[in-house]
């Protein structure tokens, strides 16, 4: 008797066992935008940029085409990359260490730019491959390791709302957030992920997906625990939707 | 022959890059090199290639990475604080092995310092100048037509020895106008380019990466560049020698500085002082050799640059004290006239030390 494969592992994604900690939100994602690669038939096309961070070692995952950038600098690799070929899918995969910090000016103008490529950009609030320092995005309140007592507003300031920053920009043609906390939010995901691939497939600009995303290590918290304070504190500060949609003709 | 054209070294440079190939260039507006930028950003299109005036020196540089990545002939120009802001990238171009040219019309510093010309930035130019163990391949023209042949053939070296090569000029080499030729080197290297990042159609995935956990390997990679500068140092090596062969003191200067001592020669020669000039053109790799064999016939070598005494260095490491070696240097912009040169070898000639 053989037995029927239902779901099988994305083509694009490769059998290595993963680095992530249990219950981080990366292994989700990474499913998420290969399984998309599938679906869109763009693996043979697609070049990948892997940040610093966690997300570094996505190269080992992906069986893409690949850069690894200097921290921050993802936006600038790819940029130089699609300029050369544009027939290429160009994605930087960037955390909130990188995007919203040491490459802001990166990421906001190549925004600006509406250069033709997909930023994955995954929020989960805190630094974790360094193990747990502040974040740009880290909530007002929440604890880090540079923020034993709750990250102060008077002396660190107030987390960045990436997407609505972005989502001003004219170049950026489709900004969203989303999130990986509950299948619902997955599903959901997915779509989001698709139409910004879709949005640089079609040259109308730049595209940014925030994904909202749990690190239940450096949260120190039970996986369980880390989506629940996804739903209940970040989504509060970082509401989940559409902040810009590309106009078709 | 081709006809000549009347062009500032920065013109010049930009022209001869794109005769030598070069499709892309990543730029942020730096005086005195901005003439480059300018030039690119209308001739570029003109040939199929593409421009992009950066956010940032930072960002420029990683376009320039993620073009040589994607196998496009690429190059950026900048000036001292803005080399300085790209060293973060060269350091992880050299680490993964990719080419592309980088062109620094020196300016007096530190800090903001001046517009003037300067060759402070000789040091951060030869001998890494990121972090980490790595060298640029350094060409240091010494005239608009020398600008135009070290820049065509900087793009094949860069690609022989998949590093980035800078070109160094200073503010004077880029503004001065000069009557150019555009020569395209006969031979043009042919690299197969087998590390492109173009997408994994029909063959494996490809990184362009500079991180290695694993310190065994890290030194190995090391160990593996090192080893390829090596080669570049057998080979590359590149230095004028003027009036050197009956020579009884040497000067040792680059760029811009080396023509003016060629004046401060020929008056000395007239006084019946017997002065040579040894003019390095590769920086990196230094003509040590050169110097050594020098050091073995003059008593008395007068090193003169824009710095305080940088070229300095290499030239006492080359000579290994087997010979007095001087120093004459102005910086902050200001530029040696030939008769400060002329009084600086009259002074040894005398007996006297100047450095």
């Amino acid at each position: 008797m053989s037995l029927e494969i239902v779901v099988d592992r994305p083509k694009t994604l490769l059998p290595t066992p993963t680095h992530y900690c249990p219950g981080c939100g990366h292994g989700v994602i990474h499913r998420l935008v290969a399984e998309v690669i599938d679906e869109l038939g763009i693996r043979e096309k697609t070049v990948v940029v892997a940040p610093v961070g966690c997300a570094v070692l996505l190269y080992n995952y992906f069986d893409l085409d690949a850069y690894e950038a200097a921290h921050g600098r993802a936006p600038s690799i790819a940029t130089g990359c699609k300029r050369v070929r544009p027939d290429l899918v160009v994605f930087t995969y960037q955390g909130d260490g990188d995007f919203a910090a040491i490459g802001t000016a990166e990421a906001v103008h190549v925004a600006a730019r509406g250069e033709k490529i997909t930023t994955i950009f995954v929020n989960n609030a805190v630094y974790g491959m360094t193990a747990g320092q502040m974040a740009p995005t880290t909530l007002v309140g929440q604890k880090t390791t540079t923020c034993v007592n709750g990250r102060s507003a008077e002396t660190a300031g107030y987390p960045v709302r990436m997407s609505e920053l972005i989502a001003t920009l004219e170049g950026a043609a489709y900004v969203a957030r989303v999130a990986v906390s509950n299948p619902r939010y997955v599903i959901q995901a997915k779509k989001v992920i698709r139409k910004a691939f879709e949005t640089q497939i079609k040259g109308l600009g730049y595209s940014m997906v925030e994904v909202l995303s749990q690190c239940p290590t450096n949260w120190h918290m039970t996986p369980l625990e880390s989506t629940k304070w996804v739903e209940e504190k970040m989504m509060q500060y970082y509401p989940l939707g559409e902040f810009k949609v590309p106009k078709e003709a | 022959m081709a006809k000549k054209e009347f062009m500032s070294g920065n013109d010049a440079i930009a022209e001869a890059a794109i005769q030598a190939g070069c499709r892309f260039y990543f730029g942020y507006p730096i005086t005195p090199q901005n003439e480059i930028g300018e030039r690119m950003s209308w001739r570029l299109p003109q040939v199929g290639g593409g421009f992009i005036q950066a956010e940032s020196e930072v960002s420029a540089i990683y376009m320039v990475m993620g073009a040589a990545g994607a196998g496009a002939r690429v190059m950026t120009s900048s000036s001292s604080p803005g080399i300085s802001l790209m060293q973060e990238g060269i350091s992880y171009i050299a680490a993964a092995e990719l080419p592309c040219v980088i062109v620094n019309m020196m300016r007096g510093g530190p800090g903001l310092g001046g517009i003037q010309p300067s060759q402070s930035d000789y040091f951060q130019a030869t001998k890494g100048g990121g972090h980490g163990d790595y060298h640029l391949l350094v060409l240091a023209p010494s005239t608009a037509q020398e600008a135009v042949n070290l820049t065509m053939f900087a793009f094949d070296l860069a690609d022989k020895y998949r590093n980035p090569v800078m070109i160094l000029g200073d503010g004077n080499i880029g503004q001065m106008m000069e009557p150019v030729e555009f020569k395209p080197p006969e031979k043009q290297i042919a690299t197969e380019k087998d590390w492109v990042v173009a997408g994994a159609k029909n063959r494996p995935r490809r990184i362009i990466k500079t991180l290695y956990l694993n310190p065994v390997i890290l030194e190995k990679r090391n160990l593996e560049i090192a080893r390829k500068l090596d080669g570049a140092v057998k080979n590359e090596i590149r230095f004028e020698s003027y009036m050197t062969d009956d020579a009884e003191i040497i000067i040792a200067a680059y760029g811009t500085v080396a023509r003016i001592a060629k004046t401060a020669i020929k008056i000395l020669r007239e006084e019946g002082i017997k002065v040579g000039l040894l003019r390095p053109i590769s920086l990196y790799p230094f003509p040590s050799q050169a110097f050594a064999e020098a050091a073995g016939k003059v008593k008395n070598i007068l090193v003169v640059e824009m710095s305080l005494g940088q070229m300095l260095q290499d030239v006492k490491l080359a000579t290994c004290g087997r010979t007095n070696v001087h120093f004459y240097g102005r910086v902050g912009g200001l530029v040696p006239s030939f008769d400060e040169i002329v009084a600086q070898v009259q002074k040894i000639v005398k007996g006297g030390k100047t450095a």
